[in-house]
């Protein structure tokens, strides 16, 4: 199995939902609480899973504001693991799912260094490191009905955008997902070999104008007269 | 990169200690230059392994979780970092049974010790490859990818061990033409390997914001990073030095680092052994220390974290 993440570029409306409800859900989760440094101050600042950032995409009139969530990708070839000297940072056999275990971690930054995502981030009050879980308290608890077997930020996502699978079952629906709408790895170069992919933005055909009708001579009076007089 | 001061002492000061030790062990083995005494050389080994053990505990000085510090010699098969931990203990049995050799018959080792002394040399120099490795494995700074990283910290470190080696003889009153040799030469190369990684880390190259964020064929700019104060990342990734200030630090490293040394080490050598000499000898490791202090602020405060992309950056 090797679980994740497939995020729609296309349908995203960077709401900052799904960050939330990560934050919301694995505060009280196996890596928690995710501290908040200054809530009320002037600069507060906090551990959270998933950011998202927003985008220009092309140069004006061709362009496109682009909402682009990020939280751990669980790679394939995952170097915060290797480089990890403890052992505390690790990736299961059996899902793929990257986790850092907190009783082990001595907070050395060191898998934050190698990961280029930006997925790990020291939790400063407990002097560990902290990453997105999948979830994993949440997607195997069989006390939850089916459809709540899923990551907190792919059940929140109000414009769905988020989709959560299996990508070595050839039929689920994520496979599905970067198979029709070529899925895309982040910075592929670097040889991570991320599992979570993105889906570019539909190309949209234009909509026709030709048949939008001119104004009459009377009407573009009206409006100049509309335009003229102060109300 | 935000440059932690801890790491900083620490690699300087260790790889120092670990070119001092390794240039006197070689120096006494295999008998080159003038020959120590039993005391000259004990100051030379007693002060190697003090610097070496100030750098290691140092380097737990950047850890949020010290308590756990143990459990960094678990990974030798995949991390740098344990497989630096796991030298680094592992040439103190060596070099403190070459310490007892020098202890009980001084300058005339028996071929035991001389064989602890030998292997001691190689676990030292395996340990600063690893401390440069440790940094030159990530793929996510391409200031760091590379392998001059590691050759930089082995030479950085006998260049300092030469300079102190040579303090000490002149403080002693030894006769300096061989070990200033030593000095000058290592000045030199380790200067100008300095200058050729800067060459090298100036071009741009590596992941830009365009694969980073798949849009390849168009321009992408950040409109917005979704939050309003610091966060870990900006904080420990989004360190940044000016142009002005980098060039003027870049001079100080080669000025304070290698040129003004190389100038007092000669200038030693001419004057008769004395006083006059063994001051200039301490200016010089003061001022390399200094130098090199300044260029490994450099290292880290010059590498650019791929995850800058995310935040609006073009290239690393």
């Amino acid at each position: 199995m090797r679980l994740g993440l497939v995020i729609d570029l296309d349908t995203c409306v960077g709401c900052h939902a799904c960050a939330v409800a990560c934050k919301q859900w694995n505060t009280s989760g196996t890596t928690g609480p995710l501290t908040d440094y200054r809530p009320y101050g002037e600069d507060p600042s906090g551990v959270w899973f998933n950011r998202i950032r927003h985008y220009e995409v092309g140069d004006y009139p061709n362009s496109k504001t682009i909402n682009f969530p990020m939280s751990c990708m669980h790679c394939e070839d995952a170097d915060c693991v290797t480089v990890c000297p403890t052992g505390a940072s690790y990736k299961r056999k059996e899902d793929g799912v990257v986790l850092v275990d907190q009783t082990k971690c001595m907070g050395c930054n060191y898998c934050s260094w190698a990961c280029p995502y930006g997925a790990r981030e020291l939790d400063r009050e407990s002097g560990t490191m902290k990453k997105c879980t999948l979830c994993i308290d949440r997607i195997y608890d069989e006390s939850l009905a089916e459809i709540d077997r899923q990551p907190a930020c792919v059940i929140t996502c109000p414009a769905h955008a988020r989709f959560f699978g299996d990508f070595d079952d050839a039929d689920s629906e994520v496979s599905r997902l970067v198979r029709e709408r070529d899925g895309m790895q982040l910075m592929p170069e670097l040889g991570y070999n991320p599992t979570n992919r993105y889906l570019p933005p539909r190309i949209n055909t234009p909509i026709p104008t030709d048949d939008v009708r001119r104004p009459s001579l009377a009407g573009k009076v009206k409006q100049w007269v509309n335009k003229a007089v102060a109300r | 990169m935000h440059p932690a001061l801890s790491v900083i002492f620490f690699t300087v000061t260790s790889g120092a200690g670990f070119g001092l030790y390794s240039l006197t062990a070689v120096l006494q083995l295999f008998r080159l230059g003038p020959s120590l005494d039993r005391t000259q050389l004990l100051v030379a080994l007693v002060t190697s392994l003090v610097l070496i053990i100030a750098g290691l505990l140092s380097s737990t000085g950047h850890l949020a979780n010290p308590k756990n510090a143990w459990r960094s010699f678990m990974r030798v098969k995949t991390s740098w970092l344990s497989r630096e931990a796991v030298l680094a203990v592992a040439f103190f049995p060596f070099a403190f049974l070459y310490l007892i050799g020098v202890i009980f018959y001084g300058a005339h080792v028996p071929i035991f010790f001389v064989t602890m002394g030998l292997i001691g040399i190689i676990f030292g120099f395996i340990t600063v490859f690893a401390t440069g490795m440790i940094y030159a494995c990530l793929k996510t700074m391409r200031q760091w990818n590379t392998p001059l990283v590691p050759a930089n910290y082995l030479l950085m470190g006998l260049t300092l061990g030469a300079l102190i080696h040579m303090a000490i003889e002149a403080y002693f009153g030894a006769d300096l033409q061989f070990i200033s040799g030593v000095a000058g030469t290592a000045l030199v190369m380790t200067g100008v390997m300095k200058g050729i990684y800067y060459f090298w880390i100036d071009r741009v190259s590596g992941p830009t914001i365009n694969t980073a964020t798949t849009f390849t064929r168009a321009r992408v700019r950040l409109l917005d990073t979704g939050h309003t104060a610091g966060t870990f990342l900006t904080e420990e990734f989004g360190y940044q030095i000016s142009e002005g200030l980098r060039s003027v630090l870049r001079t100080l490293v080669f000025v304070l680092g290698f040129i003004l040394p190389l100038i007092l080490v000669a200038l030693a050598a001419y004057l008769a052994p004395g006083a006059g000499a063994f001051a200039l000898a301490v200016t010089a490791v003061v001022s390399s220390y200094v130098g090199k202090m300044i260029e490994r602020w450099l290292f880290f405060a010059e590498a650019r974290h791929v995850v800058n992309l995310y935040h609006g950056a073009q290239h690393t």
